[in-house]
């Protein structure tokens, strides 16, 4: 196999993935705004009375002020007009204004987006890079110390909810040793405690996974046959092992991005941190239609890319669906 | 051999990005270096409209208001330096200060004052909306309100955030607020939607200049959250402590905690309309069987909080001293629901006629403790044989239940202070058709006729006994009735000095802070 023809039979299974994400990622939008739509109308309660309660401070909601709301923002439309309303300006790529700040939706999503994303990025990073640091020192002595003290570090770090582990690492890294802020946002600082603490809860299970994948590769016959040829340990680990290790984690990445940016809810409550799981707690809270189908929408389209850059990642370093889809 | 050199190699790994951490840590310096005063607090900037924004550019003293009120609620002059009403008590007129500027160097003039409070007055939900305001108009270096009838507190309207003066370059399209252009001590350098504004001492401030001259204000919605940075120093002044972690902070001693009891009761509205709560009987038997002391030792650990009457002694005036406060009584309260026909089934639950009594209670988890107290009431409700159905949801549902009438009970905390004259909120609150936050198929000729009275103004001399007589008539009729009263608390570090709570909580009263020498 020459290198050409190695690299076209990359683009062509790459411009498939595309394609088929392409299609996806519209009727993604389409669906999730629809199906938003539809729950936020069906959720109890008077909408026009939630978003005054949003925007006045409950001391002062009064029948007025949510008649005033319904009559400013056209509450009383059929339901359908307003979806139709949404879909039009979605098609020419207008998210709208808030129900409850009147501040453009479009910019409060780029400001939550790109918080949730630092935030989940350097939890990922710290994660990846301790947990398969630790699960590859493992593997290659299993049952060893650190492969048994690593056991106890999965359970232990998956069994400590979020919340709690973060209050412990503000506990100690600032009110004992005061060497970090506890919460907020704006100093580069901030983002560590936050970060950590959900980079411990992910590291366990990178360690895991990453240990089982070598493991399992260190036994296979073509690292057997490597070595047996005559190839030294380290080749061996940079070609074979590093390589097929990558076709395991690659996807499970993927998966843990995709958990992390849905799951950072409590973290960004718990340190104040500006993100899409604040946001849409709160647009839910206060029925703030447009912030809930924007954010929700930001959400799945994120996962579709998520998923495209997994698939196009693992098509780069495994060359066997490559080759089975050229011989089909 | 090469197996030991990739182990060091992910040693070393793991140590760099250790390090790297570290690294970051000790760039943080201790956060007791950072110049700024940090100011922590629940309230979240959801928008700039002054109609909306929660207030939290006057309690930062950004914007300012006409009317300012000092820290036993008494009016004191604010952006207009006096005010008075022509003897036909319908035209107020308000001196603006001379020489006031707005943070963007244009001056405060009789013409933007009129403008700002035109939108202020065309905003629905706002105190002035309630107004029976005629015409706003400048005259001279005076602005002039036409009324249509007497309102007397309309200075006290005056001094509420929903009015205050932003500069004409504050609002964009149309009545839309863009930015915070007030006259106030401080301006806005940086601002960041929804959870930090920064703000500096604006140096041509015509009063006291503040010692303080940047403060940067951060909302943390979690209490915990809030307390955890008080206790690291990260906050200097930390504002919305929940019962919890006050009680550790205090254990703890190395903060300042400063107290203030707020003009705030948390209460049950009664659907007076209602089959079974319309019986004024049952409303008292209620009362009598709520254990208010226990709630507020248990709950809200501050035994002192437990609600005598409907009027907190933060409220002079108002607050009775003298009423008979109301109390726990089971054996009371059981006569009495004999008395309005209500005796015990089989399963020990009440019942008249057929109809068991079984009500629900709305509440919301805005406060913390309004769920607990819920259901401290609950517990305490069936020992006597009265079923309530609790449900926790969002605080516009008693709102809401009102307007449509399907509302039973309902339990939140009420600010009589929304303006500095509880008189404001009262006269709504207990008028004729009663309101959102107030009574509910409940009226009493006597209270709408006092508080009208009052409200107008007619007989200063009769306030004292017209307040006498509001309280009086709440206490025995209870259309809402009362549970607990409010203490706001602040923590502050050792570096700040002078802080004072304001228990109007319209401003956090930077300008009086100090730093501590």
């Amino acid at each position: 196999m020459n290198q050409l023809v190695r690299h076209e039979s990359f683009l062509v299974p790459a411009a498939l993935v595309l394609r088929q994400r392409v299609i996806q990622a519209v009727a993604v939008a389409l669906f999730v705004s629809a199906a938003c739509f539809a729950i936020v109308q069906s959720l109890p309660g008077d909408i026009a009375f939630r978003i005054a309660a949003g925007r006045y401070g409950y001391d002062q909601v009064t029948a007025a002020s949510a008649e005033a709301v319904r009559a400013d923002l056209g509450l009383d439309r059929p339901a359908w007009l307003q979806l139709l309303d949404w879909l039009a300006s979605l098609a020419r790529f207008d998210l709208g204004t808030s129900l409850v700040t009147g501040g453009n939706v479009a910019g409060e999503l780029a400001l939550h987006l790109s918080g949730s994303l630092q935030l989940a990025a350097a939890a990922l990073v710290l994660a990846f890079l301790a947990g398969t640091a630790a699960g590859t020192l493992a593997a290659f002595r299993p049952g060893g110390t650190l492969d048994r003290a690593l056991t106890f570090w999965v359970s232990a770090a998956r069994a400590l909810p979020p919340f709690l582990l973060g209050l412990v690492l503000i506990l100690v890294f600032s009110v004992h040793l005061g060497v970090l802020p506890a919460t907020g946002h704006g100093e580069s600082t901030n983002i560590v405690l936050p970060a950590l603490t959900l980079a411990t809860g992910l590291s366990g299970l990178f360690a895991r996974v990453s240990r089982d994948a070598v493991i399992r590769i260190r036994q296979s016959d073509y690292v057997r046959f490597a070595a047996t040829k005559g190839l030294g340990g380290r080749l061996i680990f940079i070609r074979h092992v590093l390589r097929n290790t990558g076709v395991t984690l690659v996807p499970y990445i993927g998966v843990q991005a995709i958990i992390l940016i849905e799951g950072v809810v409590v973290i960004e409550s718990l340190f104040a941190w500006p993100g899409l799981g604040h946001a849409l707690v709160h647009a839910i809270f206060w029925r703030d239609v447009p912030m809930i189908q924007a954010t929700a929408l930001a959400l799945a389209l994120l996962v579709v890319l998520l998923n495209t850059a997994t698939d196009l990642a693992v098509l780069a370093i495994d060359p066997r669906p490559r080759t089975s889809q050229a011989a089909s | 051999m090469s197996w030991k050199r990739i182990k060091a190699a992910g040693v070393s790994a793991v140590t760099v990005v250790m390090l790297a951490a570290c690294a970051g840590e000790s760039a943080a310096g201790g956060p007791a270096s950072a110049q700024p005063l940090k100011v922590v607090g629940p309230f979240e900037v959801h928008s700039l409209d002054p109609s909306t924004s929660g207030g939290i550019f006057t309690r930062l003293q950004v914007a300012e208001t006409l009317v300012e009120a000092d820290n036993r609620g008494e009016l004191e002059p604010g952006l207009a330096t006096a005010w008075d009403v022509a003897p036909d008590r319908k035209t107020w007129r308000f001196t603006i200060r001379t020489g006031a500027q707005f943070h963007d160097g244009t001056p405060v003039t009789a013409e933007t004052v009129a403008a700002a409070l035109k939108v202020a007055d065309s905003k629905a939900g706002t105190p002035l909306s309630t107004v029976p305001v005629k015409s706003i108009r400048a005259d001279g270096q005076t602005v002039r309100l036409d009324l249509t009838e007497p309102y007397g507190p309309l200075p006290a309207v005056l001094a509420h955030t929903s009015t205050q003066i932003l500069a004409p370059s504050s609002y964009g399209h149309g009545q839309s607020v863009t930015k915070i252009v007030g006259s106030g001590p401080y301006r806005v350098t940086r601002l960041e939607q929804p959870s930090s504004v920064e703000v500096a001492a604006f140096e041509q401030w015509q009063g006291k200049k503040p010692a303080i001259k940047e403060v940067s204000y951060q909302a943390v919605g979690r209490s915990e959250s809030r307390a955890l940075m008080a206790e690291s120093g990260q906050a200097d002044v930390t504002f919305g402590m929940d019962p919890t972690s006050l009680q550790r902070l205090k254990q703890a001693g190395s903060l300042d905690i400063s107290s203030v009891t707020l003009p705030r009761t948390i209460l049950l509205k009664v659907n007076a309309g209602h089959e079974i709560l319309s019986d004024v009987r049952v409303r008292r038997a209620l009362s009598l069987a709520l254990d208010r002391e226990g709630m507020a030792k248990a709950l809200l650990r501050d035994p002192e909080m437990a609600a005598g009457q409907l009027f907190p002694p933060s409220l002079p005036g108002w607050h009775q001293p003298s009423v008979a406060p109301v109390q726990q009584d089971e054996a009371a309260a059981r006569a009495l629901l004999a008395e309005a026909g209500w005796t015990p089934g089989p399963d020990g639950v009440l019942a008249r006629n057929g109809r068991t009594f079984v009500v629900s209670l709305r509440t919301f988890p805005d406060r913390p403790e309004l769920p607990l107290l819920a259901t401290a009431i609950q517990a305490k409700l069936k020992e006597l044989g009265l079923m309530l159905d609790v449900k926790v949801g969002n605080s516009s549902e008693i709102p809401a239940g009102h307007k449509d009438g399907t509302l039973e009970l309902g339990l939140y905390s009420r600010n009589f202070a929304l303006v500095p004259d509880a008189l404001a909120t009262l006269a709504d609150d207990y008028g004729p058709k009663g309101a959102e936050y107030g009574a509910m198929g409940w009226n009493s000729t006597e209270l709408t006729a006092t508080l009208q009275d009052m409200a107008k103004g007619t007989d200063s001399a009769g306030a004292e006994a017209g307040r006498k007589k509001v309280s009086q008539i709440l206490q025995e009729e209870l259309p809402v009735i009362p549970v607990a009263w409010y203490r706001q608390s602040a923590v502050v570090s050792k570096r700040v000095e002078g802080l004072a709570l304001d228990p109007l909580e319209r401003s956090l009263r930077l300008t009086d802070l100090n730093w501590a020498s």
